[in-house]
């Protein structure tokens, strides 16, 4: 339950969450823990594992990237897995799995469950599953002790957004534009809508992502959700670091202009 | 109406209401384009029920796109066989050269219907996308196609038809460079234009409600088929042929054939070069049951779960999963999939040139191949092949493969 217990330690704290993005074995399975205890020193409440897939039709250009090069490196779930096993020896950060749903069904959703809560992760995002096709894998999830968290969309009908509640445990994650994972000059203006219709349906925490990359978007972002997602920004990060040292500082250094961004916010 | 006929008739009544033909199909997309499939599904069906749609789209397939296609009664290829009746049922005469004019009509007609204005679609042979711009044009739509790079560069006749009519071919350097990373980029595409764009998806894969509404638009082949063999023959086909990239042609021809038991239903993928996974499109074989592009069926994968590349000698099977209708139907054993290697494929449309005069496309070639290994065994049985395209598109593959013919000079002696 570290996921409720880190959203009700910052509600007391009067901040949003800020929450980070980062493909699970890029550039290497290796490089992972060190990039994960980087983005906790800078002040990121929550980490998002993306674990790699060959055809991930919701990211953008950065995050399929990362995707490619975390396959090359030979990531597989397992690994991830591991990785996140080695994040959890030393820190208490809450850990989100977020992945494509054909490599969970390969590994298997039994085992899965079973070998995430070993590995001390905390919660499961699959991308590509739909509350409608959900009914297996929840209870399966769930029972093991792990958050389901469902994404909600500025599409999303309030029929579908009350089943997205239902199917939720944890965070509600809130796609704050139509479009593929990637970051945006600008905010769409249909999150606050969504954000609003999100509330009726659920006391759970709402957290925003897609298309944020920046500490003043961040703020903006944490005026009206609990948490903010922020993911390729970070990625493109890792990308243009890829040779040399120095990624984990930057890493850090970015992390920590978002947070303090946050810290401003009274929620 | 009876639902009581027996396993035949459960099997013509799906998918289910959640778009599953048994667990097969379904719905796994990110949830911005769940309510954009969900208007797509009430719009498809509240067209099906409109006798201004069907009337529309029946006068466009007969007076635009050619329909009906005959069944040629294709006597030279069954003597050289050894004695098998051959019928093909000729979809290559269809206006753009293939089948898939049959539902980008039905498509685009209720694109017009949701007032969405822009047309995005992926191509693999780049039939399925010369066939969308050429709607696009007839309805003076904006048209975008997706396509791999490497099935630019094999189907170069076909990038350039489609941009004569005035599509914008949009390139995908992503992934295998083929059709699974084209799929991908339209689904990129839409999830970002949702609300002004169509996604007119060329096969019979993909979310709910495009396995069926795909099929739908392509039963004519079947019921056609299934009249004009009862007169020619005054019975029905002991088997019928049809290759299966996503499936679209064969789902289209079989589906009127489902009740009768007795007809054959042989679907036909890509058996590429050989057997190793990555070099070749056959999913039964090779497969296992997935996701991929919005729905569950059999689909090349690797043991972690990433999607395999393919290969074939045919853009338009040369596609990691099958659709879900043909992976139900191959588990309750009402059709069988077998697959056809690049040489057999080749040969078999060397063989339909010679004897008929007819140059199949190469994915057409993999179900014309198939009836040919099997015609040995076959003296007296009525065969349907279903030639679901014509080979133009396919010439430069063609003469890179039979380097003798190019290499003849001239030949006669003057």
């Amino acid at each position: 339950m570290r996921i409720s217990a880190m959203f009700e330690r910052l509600r007391g704290e009067g901040r949003p969450a800020l929450i980070a993005y980062i493909t699970a074995g890029d550039p290497s399975p290796e490089r992972t823990p060190a990039l994960a205890a980087a983005l906790e020193r800078g002040g990121v409440d929550l980490v998002e594992l993306g674990v790699p897939f060959s055809d991930p039709i919701a990211d953008g250009p950065v995050i399929q990237s990362a995707s490619e090069r975390a396959l090359s490196a030979g990531t597989t779930l397992q690994i991830v897995l591991e990785v996140a096993e080695q994040i959890r020896r030393h820190s208490d950060i809450p850990l989100l799995l977020f992945s494509y749903l054909n490599p969970v069904l390969r590994y298997g959703v039994e085992a899965l469950a079973h070998d995430a809560v070993k590995a001390g992760v905390d919660g499961v995002l699959l991308t590509d599953l739909t509350v409608e096709e959900a009914g297996h894998t929840v209870p399966v999830l769930r029972n093991a002790g792990l958050d389901t968290i469902f994404l909600a969309s500025p599409t999303s009908t309030p029929r579908r957004l009350e089943l997205v509640a239902r199917h939720s445990s944890g965070f509600v994650y809130l796609v704050s534009r139509t479009g593929v994972t990637g970051e945006r000059e600008s905010l769409s203006g249909s999150l606050e809508a969504l954000v609003s219709n999100m509330r009726k349906a659920t006391s759970l925490p709402l957290a925003a992502g897609f298309g944020i990359s920046t500490p003043g978007q961040a703020a903006q972002v944490g005026r009206m959700a609990d948490g903010v997602v922020v993911g390729s920004a970070f990625v493109r990060i890792i990308e243009q670091n890829l040779t040399g040292a120095g990624m984990e500082a930057k890493i850090e250094s970015f992390a920590r202009g978002l947070s303090t961004a946050l810290k401003g916010v009274n929620v | 109406m009876s639902t009581t006929i027996g396993g035949s008739q459960a099997l013509s009544q799906q998918p289910d209401a959640g778009g599953h033909f048994g667990e097969f199909g379904g719905r796994y997309v990110p949830e911005t384009l769940m309510a954009p499939l969900e208007e797509l599904e009430a719009a498809y069906r509240a067209a099906r029920q409109d006798p201004a749609f069907q009337a529309e789209l029946d006068d466009l397939l007969a007076n635009y796109a050619g329909r009906p296609t005959p069944l040629y009664h294709a006597r030279r290829l069954g003597e050289t066989l050894g004695g098998a009746n051959i019928y093909l049922k000729r979809e290559d005469l269809l206006h753009t050269g293939a089948h898939k004019i049959n539902n980008c009509l039905g498509q685009a007609l209720l694109a017009r219907r949701m007032g969405k204005r822009r047309i995005i679609a992926e191509t693999g042979a780049g039939q399925h996308g010369v066939a969308t711009a050429t709607v696009c044009a007839l309805f003076g739509m904006e048209c975008v196609v997706y396509m791999g790079e490497e099935d630019m560069r094999r189907q170069r006749l076909n990038v350039f038809r489609m941009r004569l009519l005035g599509a914008r071919v949009a390139g995908v350097a992503a992934g295998s460079r083929t059709l699974k990373d084209a799929i991908s980029e339209a689904m990129r595409d839409w999830v970002t234009n949702v609300s002004t764009t169509h996604y007119l998806l060329g096969s019979a894969l993909g979310a709910h409600p495009y396995p069926m509404m795909v099929r739908d638009f392509h039963r004519v082949i079947g019921e056609e088929a299934r009249r004009q063999i009862l007169d020619s023959e005054q019975r029905l086909p002991h088997a019928i042929f049809a290759c299966v990239g996503g499936g679209s042609n064969a789902i289209g021809v079989f589906h009127a054939f489902l009740a009768d038991s007795g007809v054959e239903l042989i679907g036909v993928e890509a058996g590429g070069r050989g057997q190793t996974l990555g070099e070749h499109a056959a999913r039964f074989s090779g497969g296992l049951p997935g996701v991929l592009h919005g729905c569950f069926s059999f689909v090349l994968q690797n043991e972690d779960g990433q999607i395999s590349p393919t290969h074939s000698v045919s853009a338009g099977l040369d596609y990691a999963m099958v659709g879900p209708e043909h992976a139900w139907l191959q588990q309750k054993g009402r059709a069988h999939y077998t697959s056809a290697t690049d040489d057999e494929a080749l040969e078999a449309a060397r063989l339909l040139a010679r004897t008929e005069g007819i140059i199949p496309a190469l994915e057409s070639a993999h179900a014309v191949a198939a009836a040919v290994r099997r015609a040995p065994k076959a003296k007296g049985e009525i065969h349907l092949i279903n030639l679901s395209g014509r080979g133009d598109k396919d010439i430069d593959i063609y003469r890179d493969n039979f380097v003798e013919l190019d290499a003849q000079g001239s030949d006669y002696a003057h």
